[in-house]
Formats: structure tokens, C-alpha cells, sequence
């Protein structure tokens, strides 16, 4: 995973609510078995009409935000299907940073999964940070003070440490958790003596 | 003294081990559910880092969002699309090189994830369950931790049998009181996610509990703890009691014998203390509910049957405003009229909603000798090969065909229009799936979410349509 340390350039504004991962990337696009290659899919039914031809208008297509890194939107972004190829299409798009209110759950994991970072903020910075954004101000973040800048105005936001080490450090999770194989042992052998009749334990004792 | 504990607080205190001093933890999942779509990648990751399944006997790979639900006997070949087939053979392949079973496309046992593992007694109280879908919130009914994770989380549970996670708030919430005629689980999600909105539940596990939910059956319980998700919590739970019990009895996968005894009174064990505290609370009358709709493209967006839609001017906040206004555009709706005589053109009872076999029965009784209106196109998509087979035991299927249903093959279908079942633009459908989002049936199609009977009554009268005043009302509420 790539490391996340600092990020610098436009922000483009996306003042909707409850935005799901339907609208991020939808449902024809997940017939894919790579990672990569879904930047045309982002935002699709937005940005394309029926017959694939573009519509004008949204703010993707918009410059300068053909070429934004961060994007600001409205509360809940992110809710909705599991589905990993949000995160994707937002980062093979060139976005690596999403600031909004909150996040639903499994987006949020998903960014960190991904090394995308989602910010959140109050309601009042992210109302101005939208506003920020819509002037085409260039905001700057740096993951290790924990700040995100703009127009002169420097804000400080929360993230768990451990998450924001993972970031910065880009680990691969499953590397790091495979060297704590004792303790999965350990919590293993309790839960099949605990719970015997589990129908996968049953199955691999006997074959 | 041990301080008391929540249902969560205990299937957690069994499963989990502290990860670092953060406050991480490593807990360990006991089933992992597979399909098509989420896991592609994450078996890719794997085979680049030269890594293999810890443990497949706890994995179980099932064909459902991506399949056609029509010629399934002919496995594979009954998939025209050919992105769509690489998918379904990249996890049949997949499958087979870890050694994890897979139930085949055309395979009776085959059918949506969320109702295949309950039906086999593989869900089972007090385990940690995970899958790569957001719905994986439905196991909870079983008093199982169950929810959605994304495709790198797969990965980690197939290398590693765990997830690095944090605990999550501890809500609850109680449903009262008995429920009116007309008036199923799939209301009470509805009138929770109205309440609480799509984000009200957002970093929080939340028990369902009170006199209503312990009147439910399995297939409420379900319907009820798969709609979670739509309210932004990470899991819904009910605590395991006799009806779970005599579910699980005999099914293929659940203990038997001695074996059985001792599961049942371990999952005994599994409720909240009494005295046990709870972040939030909140508590629903379900004597009041009437049967519900939604308008919009939120969940949250609901409305009752008897209501006006909602005029977005009486909306204070800016954002949310603006959301209804794009909502009422979207949908074709104007404010202030009736939602109840709108007509529609599509009705589709299926999902791993509302597709077992008591969602069927009860859009059955509905139908009671009548016919699909005219212009109108209704579709039943089963859960599974083991639910279609039962419903055409019962005879539900010629109940359908006779009124003009079509009666398909299990599968996801037209929940999220993968396969080729989807809503025309500007189509308007009566659905009992759980997602009404922007062309989430279909590019420009407009969905309400309602419970089976309601799509039944809505299929016969050509709009929708409170089936209060339906005349096999009480049947169907039954
Ligand atoms: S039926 Fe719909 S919601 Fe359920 S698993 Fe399939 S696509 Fe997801």
C-alpha cells in the first residue's frame, strides 16, 4: 500500500448527503476482478447519460476538478453496499483524500484498507471547506500533524493513531498480523473447545 | 463481581484478543461467506504474496449477485454475459485451488449468501460471521455478530481467520407493543431508519429487543437485522431463544445429538444481563406503525401508505433540503400528493430481504385468485433453490404464475440489477428489496421499498396501495 504523508492540490466540492457507494460506482462495474482501471466508472450515472456520451456539468468533469486529489462532500458519505470498488475508482481517479462529516463504517474501513484518507470534520470547517473548495483553493494536508490547510486557514483534525500510523507507514496488514500467528492460535484452540459443534470444525477433524 | 454485559460485550469477550495498545483488537471469525463480486481481488492479493486460506472448512462460496435467474441447471452456461461468467468462474476456480465447498450454480443448496447460511444451520448464535456484503447484518437474527466487510478484509480473513477491528457502541433498541394487520418486520427497519436516519446508527452494534421482536419469526427476525445496514450500524443482534432454536433443529449443518444439547444450552447464555448498559436507547411502539413505503431514494425517506409526500420546503437543513428536492425530482413525485394510488409498472418480491419462504406466503395470500394489473410486470426471485423448492411444494408457484407472476430462478436479480432483470428509466417499482438508492433496480428506475404484501397488493391494483383496505388483508398480515 502506498504510504499517505502529505497531500497538496484541489479539492472539488460535493455538497450531497448520504451520498452510497451505488452512486460512487455502480453496479455494472463490479463484474470486474481487477482493482484498477475504474477512474471511468466514478460518479458514472452522474457523468454519463444513457448512451455513455458525457453530460456536462458534474464537477469532475468541471477544470480545475478534473484534476482534484481531495474531495468534500456532504454527511454519511460512503453508506451503503461493501463494495471495495468505491474506494478503487476514487483513488484510480487521482482522489486520496475525502473530508465530510462522517463516513459510514465499512467505506471508512475500506479507505484505510486502500490508503485513501477520510477526514472528518465538524459541520461548520466542512461547510467551509466546500466553500473552499468551490473558489478552487488548493488545500494541503499533512497526516503526521494532523492538519488540513487552505486559503491561510489551518485546521487540525482527529484520526485514531493507529490508523493514522497504518497510513503513513502504508503496512501490509495482513503481513503484520500473520507474525501474531500465537495469538490467533491461542484465541482458535479457545473458541473450538469452547463451541466443538461448529460445523467447519466438525468437518476438518474429520477429514 | 463481573460487570454486566451486553449480548455483543460477550460473542466480542469470546472472539477477540487485544492487536496493539491503540485499543485494536484481533477477532477471530468463525464463518466466512463468499461471492462472486467482493472476492476476485482478494484471491489475487493472496496468490501475488504467496499466501494461502488458513482455514477453508470455515469459508463457504455461493453464485449470487451475478447469475441470471432463469436456466440454472445449465450451469454456467446459463450466463450470456461474458464478464459476468469470468467473475463466476474466477470463484468456482477460486474455491476448488483453497479447498473451500461451494454450493454450484443449479445447485438447489445454491442461492443469496444471506439465506443460504441460515437455511444450511450454518449461522449459528454466538459466532462471529463476516462476508463481503454490506447485508451480512441478516445472520444477527441467529444472536451471531454478523456484518460486511470490503474486498482487503477478505483477504485478511482468508490469510489470517480474523479482522483487526475496534469495539463498537453498544445500542438497543426495543420494539413494543403487538403489531397492527399489515404491519411486518420489514415496517419496524422502515420506522427505525426514519427515526434514526441512514447514519443514526453509524460506529454502533445494535440489539434488537422488546415484546414485538420476540414475536417475530426467523424469517422477521431476518428481515429485520439484514435492513440494519441501511441504518449505519455495523451489526444488528436478537438474542437466541426457542424460536432460533427450533429453526436450527435438523437443518443440514446444525449440531446433532449430544452435540445439540450442548450448543442449546451454551447458546442459552447468550442475552444481555439484565442490568447491562447501553450507549443509546431508543423505543418503538409497534402498536402504532401503520404499513410503510418509501418515497425517495434514501431508506431513510419513508412514509406510511395513508401519507402525503413530504413537502422538502418544511425541511430546516440546507443539505437534507436539497437531498429531498432531488429525491422528489428523481422519483417523479410532487409534494403534498398522496403516496397511496401511484401507479407503477414493476413489482419485485425477492432480495435477501424478503425472498424465504414466509415473504412468499405472505405476497401469496395477497394475491388470493386475483391478476396482475394490466401494464404492469411482477417478478418473484426465491432466496434460494431450497425456498423455490419449498414454495412449489406448498403450490405458491401456480398462486403466482396464475396471476401472471413471473417465478424465477434465486438470486439477487433485480435488488441490484447486475443480472439482466432491471427497471426501464423512469420505471416505477413496488420492490421488498432494501435499497431505493439512484438506479440501484435499474439507470433512471424508481424504487419503493415495502413489505411483501404490500408489492402483492400493489402487483393486483396496478399502484400503490395500502393493503389494509385490501380485502385478503388480514391473511396476509397473518
Ligand atoms: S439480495 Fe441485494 S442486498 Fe442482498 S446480497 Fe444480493 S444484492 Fe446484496
Amino acid at each position: 500500500m502506498t504510504p499517505f504523508t502529505r497531500l497538496s492540490g484541489i479539492a472539488a466540492p460535493l455538497p450531497v448527503a448520504n451520498v452510497d457507494t451505488d452512486q460512487i460506482v455502480p453496479k455494472q462495474f463490479l463484474k470486474t476482478i481487477e482493482r484498477t482501471g475504474l477512474a471511468g466508472a466514478l460518479f458514472y450515472d452522474w457523468r454519463f447519460d444513457e448512451a455513455g456520451q458525457p453530460m456536462p456539468g458534474f464537477v469532475l468533469d468541471t477544470p480545475p476538478y478534473d484534476k482534484a486529489v481531495v474531495l468534500v462532500a456532504g454527511d454519511n458519505f460512503g453508506c451503503g453496499s461493501s463494495r471495495e470498488h468505491a474506494p478503487w475508482a476514487l483513488l484510480d481517479f487521482g482522489i486520496r483524500c475525502v473530508v465530510s462529516t462522517s463516513f459510514a463504517d465499512i467505506f471508512y474501513n475500506n479507505c484505510i484498507n486502500n490508503g485513501l484518507l477520510p477526514i472528518t470534520l465538524g459541520e461548520a470547517d466542512v461547510a467551509a471547506l466546500l466553500a473552499d473548495a468551490a473558489q478552487g483553493l488548493v488545500f494541503t494536508i499533512d497526516l503526521q500533524n494532523r492538519t488540513i490547510s487552505c486559503g491561510g486557514v489551518v485546521r487540525t483534525f482527529e484520526i485514531e493513531p493507529a490508523i493514522r500510523d497504518k497510513l503513513l507507514a502504508g503496512l501490509d496488514m495482513i503481513g503484520e498480523t500473520l507474525a501474531r500467528a500465537e495469538d490467533i492460535a491461542a484465541i482458535e484452540g479457545k473458541l473450538e473447545r469452547a463451541m466443538p459443534w461448529q460445523p467447519h470444525i466438525k468437518r476438518e477433524v474429520v477429514c | 463481581m463481573a460487570a454486566a454485559k451486553t449480548l455483543y460485550d460477550k460473542i466480542w469477550a469470546a472472539h477477540a484478543a487485544p492487536f496493539d495498545a491503540a485499543g485494536e483488537s484481533l477477532l477471530y471469525i468463525d464463518f466466512h461467506l463468499l461471492h462472486e463480486i467482493s472476492t476476485p481481488q482478494a484471491f489475487a492479493g493472496l496468490r501475488a504474496a504467496g499466501r494461502t486460506v488458513r482455514r477453508p472448512g470455515r469459508a463457504l462460496a455461493l453464485f449470487d449477485h451475478n447469475i441470471p435467474t432463469e436456466r440454472q441447471a445449465d450451469g454456467l452456461d446459463a450466463i450470456s454475459d461474458p464478464v459476468a461468467r469470468i467473475q463466476l468462474e474466477a470463484l468456482r476456480n477460486n474455491a476448488a485451488a483453497a479447498g473451500i465447498e461451494a454450493f454450484q450454480i443449479g445447485d438447489p443448496r445454491n442461492g443469496i449468501v444471506h439465506v443460504v447460511g441460515p437455511e444450511q444451520g450454518r449461522t449459528q448464535p454466538g459466532m462471529t460471521i463476516v462476508c463481503g456484503d454490506s447485508h451480512t447484518s441478516t445472520h444477527g437474527a441467529f444472536g451471531a455478530l454478523a456484518h460486511g466487510i470490503g474486498t482487503s478484509e477478505v483477504e485478511h480473513v482468508l490469510a489470517t481467520q480474523t479482522l483487526r477491528t475496534r469495539k463498537s457502541r453498544n445500542m438497543r433498541v426495543r420494539f413494543e407493543g403487538e403489531a397492527p394487520a399489515g404491519v411486518t418486520a420489514k415496517d419496524f427497519a422502515l420506522a427505525l431508519i426514519a427515526k434514526i436516519g441512514t447514519g443514526g446508527g453509524t460506529g454502533a452494534v445494535i440489539e434488537y429487543a422488546g415484546e414485538a421482536v420476540r414475536a417475530l419469526s426467523m424469517e422477521g427476525r431476518m428481515t429485520l437485522c439484514n435492513m440494519t445496514i441501511e441504518a449505519g450500524a455495523r451489526a444488528g443482534l436478537i438474542a437466541p431463544d426457542e424460536t432460533t432454536f427450533a429453526y436450527l433443529k435438523d437443518r443440514p449443518a446444525a449440531p446433532k445429538g449430544g452435540d445439540w444439547d450442548a450448543a442449546v444450552a451454551y447458546w442459552r447464555t447468550l442475552c444481555s444481563d439484565d442490568d447491562a448498559v447501553f450507549d443509546q436507547e431508543i423505543v418503538i411502539d409497534v402498536a402504532a406503525l401503520k404499513p410503510l413505503l418509501t418515497w425517495g431514494t434514501s431508506p431513510e425517506q419513508v412514509i406510511a401508505i395513508d401519507g402525503q409526500v413530504p413537502d422538502p420546503r418544511d425541511i430546516a437543513d440546507p443539505v437534507r433540503r436539497a437531498s429531498a428536492e432531488r429525491a422528489l425530482d428523481y422519483m417523479g413525485l410532487e409534494p403534498g400528493q398522496p403516496i397511496a394510488g401511484t401507479p407503477i409498472q414493476r413489482v419485485f418480491i425477492g432480495s435477501c430481504t424478503n425472498s424465504r419462504i414466509e415473504d412468499l406466503r405472505a405476497a401469496a395470500a395477497v394475491i388470493d385468485g386475483r391478476h396482475v394489473a394490466e401494464g404492469v410486470n411482477a417478478m418473484v426471485v426465491p432466496g434460494s433453490g431450497l425456498v423455490k423448492r419449498q414454495a412449489e411444494s406448498e403450490g405458491l408457484d401456480r398462486v403466482f404464475l396464475q396471476a401472471g407472476f413471473e417465478w424465477r430462478e434465486p438470486g439477487c436479480s433485480m435488488c441490484l440489477g447486475m443480472n439482466p432483470d432491471r427497471l426501464a428509466p423512469g420505471e416505477r417499482s413496488a420492490s421488498t428489496s432494501n435499497r431505493n438508492f439512484e438506479g440501484r433496480q435499474g439507470r433512471g428506475g424508481r424504487t419503493h421499498l415495502m413489505s411483501p404484501a404490500m408489492a402483492a397488493a400493489a402487483a393486483v391494483t396496478g399502484h400503490l396501495v395500502d393493503v389494509r383496505a385490501h380485502a385478503s388483508a388480514e391473511g396476509a398480515a397473518a
